[in-house]
């Protein structure tokens, strides 16, 4: 057994894992974190995906020891006390979900492509970038409709606190 | 996933060292391949030897034509870079059609090179440039680095630490990618500088990259899509899996260069 340590959510955490432990299993099992999902288990479906040190990356395809010493943001270290973050808000106003279970995995993706597309998205980009998460439900078009919807909304905010 | 050791090297020679004392030792990087071959027991390493924190590995240095890319630079690195952008943005094209946003931030051009898939994206924009494999011994050209299916000239304690090539004149890259794992069922990186031309078609290949002279010929007479109507690639040397038939690749490597050569010529 190896002792990891990382800040999961802004917390300090340690646990004792196998090397061969899945950075997914590890927030499950170790922490309790369940809202990250497997689902595909072979590294397609994209539920699992987290942020590991700013950028998003599949928790299922990642060694918790390899991820020793990083900053891990899940799905649960998303909102602030009892206000959604704004994701989270546009997936609730656009139903950008069905049976749910693509979700955490789905927000996780859309937090990081708004990052990283400073200037603001357009609906070709938001298909794109979405291939690496897969929608059993196909519920594509609301999901898809909530990533621009917040990606507006944070752009707006930005700009005035600007 | 079998029972694995697994060790983090905070430099080249420790790296080289933990390899040795390893009993069946692999490297690991970005691990996006090796870590679901594991997973499914395809591969299974006695120890791992963890190359992300070596910071030599990491970067991206352009001097005027130039570029020299770390072998721990990720696909995503590579794709955002404004100065490989500049001049070769083909390469900044390939590296974003790789896997999926959340691979490309773990997966590593030094890993895929390593690897060799024989539907890997990067193997082609190596060969069709001729790039340099820097190792930590040794410099290798493409031509002589992708040996076979999976297989590469590396020696067994050898690390690429970059590759370096001189941007070409002309650059394209086209895939057509296969729908659920995104991997090449067959891509085209095609170059032109000065009157050379060159094509190099990964996905299709039965032993790998390879060079098609079918289509530098046609190309070498006139860099236009319109030069690959009607050309004949033989299919007795590619693929045939669930995916296509080897007479369906034939077809997708002119398709392919058609649309690598109108990239190319921008």
């Amino acid at each position: 057994m190896t002792e990891v340590s990382m800040s999961v959510n802004g917390r300090k955490t340690s646990g004792a894992v196998e090397d061969r432990t899945l950075l997914s299993h590890f927030l499950r099992e170790t922490l309790g974190l369940t809202g990250t999902h497997v689902g595909c288990d072979t590294s397609q479906c994209g539920a699992c995906t987290i942020h590991m040190d700013g950028r998003s990356v599949k928790s299922c395809s990642i060694l918790a020891v390899q991820a020793d010493g990083s900053e891990i943001l899940t799905i649960e270290g998303l909102a602030e006390g009892d206000t959604l973050h704004p994701v989270q808000a546009a997936f609730k106003e656009h139903h950008g979900l069905q049976c749910g279970f693509c979700t955490p995995g789905m927000i996780m993706a859309a937090t990081d492509m708004i990052r990283r597309h400073p200037d603001g998205l357009t609906e070709a980009t938001v298909r794109e970038e979405l291939e690496g998460n897969i929608c059993r439900c196909t519920g594509y078009h609301n999901i898809v409709k909530a990533i621009l919807a917040a990606a507006e909304a944070m752009g707006d905010g930005r700009a005035r606190a600007a | 996933m079998y029972e694995v050791n697994y060790h983090r090297a905070g430099s080249l020679e420790e790296a080289l060292k933990l390899l040795k004392d390893a009993d069946d030792g692999k490297l690991i990087s970005g691990g996006q391949t090796l870590i679901p071959a594991m997973k499914t027991r395809l591969a299974a390493p006695s120890d791992l030897v963890d190359l992300r924190h070596i910071a030599e590995l990491r970067g991206i240095s352009v001097s005027g034509r130039t570029v020299t890319i770390g072998a721990g630079t990720t696909h995503a690195e590579v794709a955002s870079n404004a100065d490989i952008e500049k001049i070769c943005p083909a390469l900044c094209h390939l590296a974003n059609l790789i896997g999926d946003p959340h691979v490309r931030h773990m997966g590593t051009i030094g890993g895929s090179l390593a690897n060799n898939d024989p539907a890997a994206d990067y193997p082609a924009a190596m060969l069709a440039m001729s790039a340099t494999i820097l190792t930590n011994a040794r410099e290798i050209v493409a031509e002589d680095f992708f040996t076979g299916l999976f297989e590469t000239a590396l020696e067994e304690d050898e690390i690429i630490t970059a590759v370096r090539f001189d941007a070409p004149a002309k650059a394209g890259y086209a895939k057509f990618p296969n729908p659920a794992s995104r991997y090449a069922m067959t891509g085209v990186f095609v170059v032109q500088d000065g009157g050379a031309v060159r094509a190099a078609v990964t996905g299709a290949g039965d032993d790998g990259v390879f060079r098609s002279a079918e289509v530098e010929e046609a190309l070498a007479k006139d860099f236009s899509p319109a030069a690959l109507d009607g050309i004949n690639v033989p299919a007795d040397a590619l693929m045939t899996d669930i995916h296509a038939s080897a007479a369906y690749r034939a077809g997708l490597i002119v398709a392919m260069a058609k649309r690598a050569v109108v990239m190319a010529n921008g």
